[in-house]
This record gives structure tokens, sequence and C-alpha cells, in this order.
């Protein structure tokens, strides 16, 4: 896949710490199933968290952990589920692997929610801090992107965007905060979709009719 | 599982002090435990890794008695896991990270992390070598130790206690732009010392 548009190092290195919320970790997760230069830098940034466990001091363990655990061991081989055959991998391959675990079926299939005409959500299945949705946007809407405080990440996963930075296709992602301002226009034939997510505090959520505002259409 | 094969070289890792051993012979003994369960490898990861997977899962914010359960969970799962460790993608304290981390966030939140899948995770574009992993960890770990203080407070505020850039920045009062730039910088001169090395190859 040709990805022009990548995750912020800060981002980046978050996400490996295992700081990102729920819906921010969903989406970074997601660009680094599409992108292997990410993946790449993931890597680097989960052997941070490596040499940082390494640094710490011991922490006493009881005497009776190891053996709790070899007993635990010595149980029959399987009782043992491999992950892989826990899900069968009939997914769509529209859908990126870590998404897959909360959207089942095809996105045309989603029970997505209106805003206004042309604009629709799907909300991921938790509560917390910020926004965690998929966004779908008509051809010629423009989403007029608020001011805020926080991070906001957004991954395309159909058609495209563009706006000052560039034009936004399959795969790239858009990682942006409070510095800057802008204003995407969906270029494509076909709706944008796109997964998006927020990590701004509580008054961000409750401007919901402030996440998506059409410019055009109503 | 007392028989082993001619050339097998896994007494001699037994032999090694631990107290001599530096991450790439962890490495390599999780690397033996991948291919072959054996109890008395594991028993020596254990009491390396166990008492600093507790004091990582403790700095979470977890309390003492459950940080010892999910301690034991997390070293159950390096044994059942063990054969998905490849020593050249990762060292084992890499794995082991990962693994305590992703237990412990699955745990506090009630919620599955989200993880890019191990199987996307061995098709990485550029591999490096057999053993270079192991002494970039042992080189990126002296790469932190020299980050100016600003830069390495951000990052242990971010792995050792879970903090996101909006609680750092409300943390440390300073505006988010400014924790995400340290962020970057600290980033910058790690991916030198970690790129720099894999093109040399
Ligand atoms: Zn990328």
């Amino acid at each position: 896949m040709n990805i022009n548009h990548h995750l912020d190092d800060a981002t980046l290195m978050s996400y490996s710490a295992g700081s990102l919320s729920q819906g921010m970790a969903l989406v970074v997760a997601s660009h680094l199933a599409f992108c292997s230069a990410c993946r790449e830098r993931a890597e680097m940034n989960d052997a941070v968290g490596g040499v940082l466990l390494e640094s710490l001091d011991a922490e006493t363990i009881e005497d009776d952990m190891l053996a709790a655990i070899l007993a635990q061991i010595d149980e029959p081989e399987t009782s043992i589920i491999e992950p892989q055959q826990q899900t069968p991998r009939a997914c769509d391959p529209e859908i990126p692997m870590p998404l897959n675990e909360y959207v089942s079926g095809p996105l045309d299939e989603l029970q997505w929610k209106r805003i206004v005409p042309g604009v629709a959500y799907y909300d991921m299945p938790w509560q917390g801090r910020g926004v965690s949705r998929l966004l779908r946007i008509a051809p010629g809407k423009s989403m007029l992107t608020h001011t805020h405080n926080g991070n906001e990440l957004t991954l395309v996963l159909r058609g495209s965007f563009s706006d000052e930075v560039g034009r936004f296709c399959r795969g790239d992602i858009a990682d942006l905060d409070d510095q800057i301002e802008h204003q995407p226009l969906v270029d494509s034939d076909e709706d944008c979709i796109c997964l998006i997510a927020t990590d701004a505090p509580l008054r961000f959520t409750t401007l919901f009719g402030k996440l998506v505002q059409p410019m055009t259409g109503f | 599982m007392n028989k082993r094969p001619p050339g097998d070289d896994v007494d001699n890792i037994i032999q090694l002090k631990q107290a001599e051993m530096a991450s790439a012979d962890w490495s390599n003994l999780l690397g033996h435990l991948a291919v072959k369960p054996d109890k008395r490898l594991y028993a020596r990861l254990f009491s390396h890794f166990a008492p600093k997977v507790k004091a990582y899962i403790v700095r979470l914010g977890v309390a003492l008695a459950t940080a010892e359960e999910l301690t034991q969970e997390v070293m159950l799962s390096v044994w059942r896991k063990a054969h998905m460790y490849h020593p050249e993608k990762a060292a084992a304290s890499t794995w082991i990270f990962t693994l305590a981390r992703n237990q412990s966030i699955d745990w506090m939140r009630k919620q599955k992390y989200p993880q890019y899948s191990l199987d996307e995770w061995s098709e990485t574009a550029s591999e490096p070598g057999q053993g270079e992993q192991k002494v970039l960890s042992d080189r990126i770990a002296a790469a932190i130790k020299l980050l100016p203080e600003k830069q390495a407070q951000v990052i242990y505020m971010s792995y050792f206690e879970g903090r996101s850039h909006g609680d750092i920045a409300g943390r440390l009062d300073i505006p988010l732009g400014s924790v995400k730039s340290r962020i970057r910088l600290a980033s910058e001169k790690l991916k030198q010392i970690w790129g720099g090395d894999q093109y040399e190859h």
C-alpha cells in the first residue's frame, strides 16, 4: 500500500508506552496494520519499553509464584487455545485487523447514524475520554474541524479527502493537534470512510455537534 | 526433555552466572525456550524478569496484591507464548515488556489494548539480521541515559505512569505542544541509533 501520511513520533511512542486512550490506540494499531514504515518505528518504541523494564529495580516476588506457574504449566497442553483458532479470519479486507475485533461485517452494512445529510457515524463500543468512531462523509462535503485542546487521529479506510496538508487516501493518517487548523474536503467519487479518535478532555465529547459540522449541504 | 541433542548449547547458557548476563543472553535463552520447552531455562528467566515485571506493574499504579497476581499471569504467558518469540525480531526484555503492557492495560481498562497482529509483525520490510536486536537494545539503553532530563521525564511518565500527552501537560504545567516536542526530540535521537545501525548492514 502506498502511504503518504504517517503517525507522529509522539503518538507512536505513547502507543508503545501504553498511554494512548483506547480509541487512539485503535487508530494507531489500524494504521500499523497497513504501514510497515510505522511498524518499524513502533518496534523501536517497544524496545524502549524493554530497556526501561530492564532498568527497573526488582520488586519482591512471593516465594511460591514460580511453583504455582510450574504447576499450571503441567496442565495438559490441550487446554491452551491458540488465538488464531479462536477467531476465524473471514474478515472484510477493507477492515484492518485491529478494527475487525469491534466492527463485524462489511462497512456498508453497519448501522450508521446520520448527523446531517451526507455525514454519518458509527461509534466504537466503549465509553471513555474523547471520541472513537467511524465517520462516513459524502463526496463534496467538507468537515470543519473545531479548535480543541487535544490530539486527533483520522485514518482513511475508503475514499479520500484533501486539506491544506495534502491528499489523504486509504491507509493515510492525519495526526493532528491543536496547533493545526484544517478543513478537509472529501474529493473521492465515493463516500469517504475514516476511523477517528480524539483524546480531548470530557468537555469535548459534550460538544458533539461541533465534531463534524459540514460547511455545505444544509 | 532432559536429553538434549549433541551440539545444543543450552547447557553453556545455564553455566552463565546470572549477574553476568547481558540482554543478549536473555534473548538467547528465551530463543531456546521458543523452540523447546524447558522448565530450568524458564525458571532462570522467571527469576530475572518476574521482579521487574512486578515493579513495572506497581509503577502503573496497580495495588501490590493485584500486581502480584498480574505478574503471575504475565509470566505464565511468557511460557505459553514462548513459541511465538523470535530473537531476531526483538530482545527478550522488549517482548516481555509488550506482554506486561498489554495484560496490565487489559486488566486496568477491562478492554483489550488494540494491537497490530504478530503475523504482520513478522512481515516487517526492513528486518535486522539475527543478533542485532539485542545489541540495539543495549545501545538504546545507553542512549536513554544520555537524554536531557526534560526528555527523559516525559518518556518515564509515558511508559511508567501510562500518562497521555494531555495528562503530562497538566502535571508539568506546560502546553500540550511542548510535551509532544519533547517526546519527538527524544524519539529522534533514539531513531538515529536504531536506524543508523541498520543502514550499516
Ligand atoms: Zn505509517
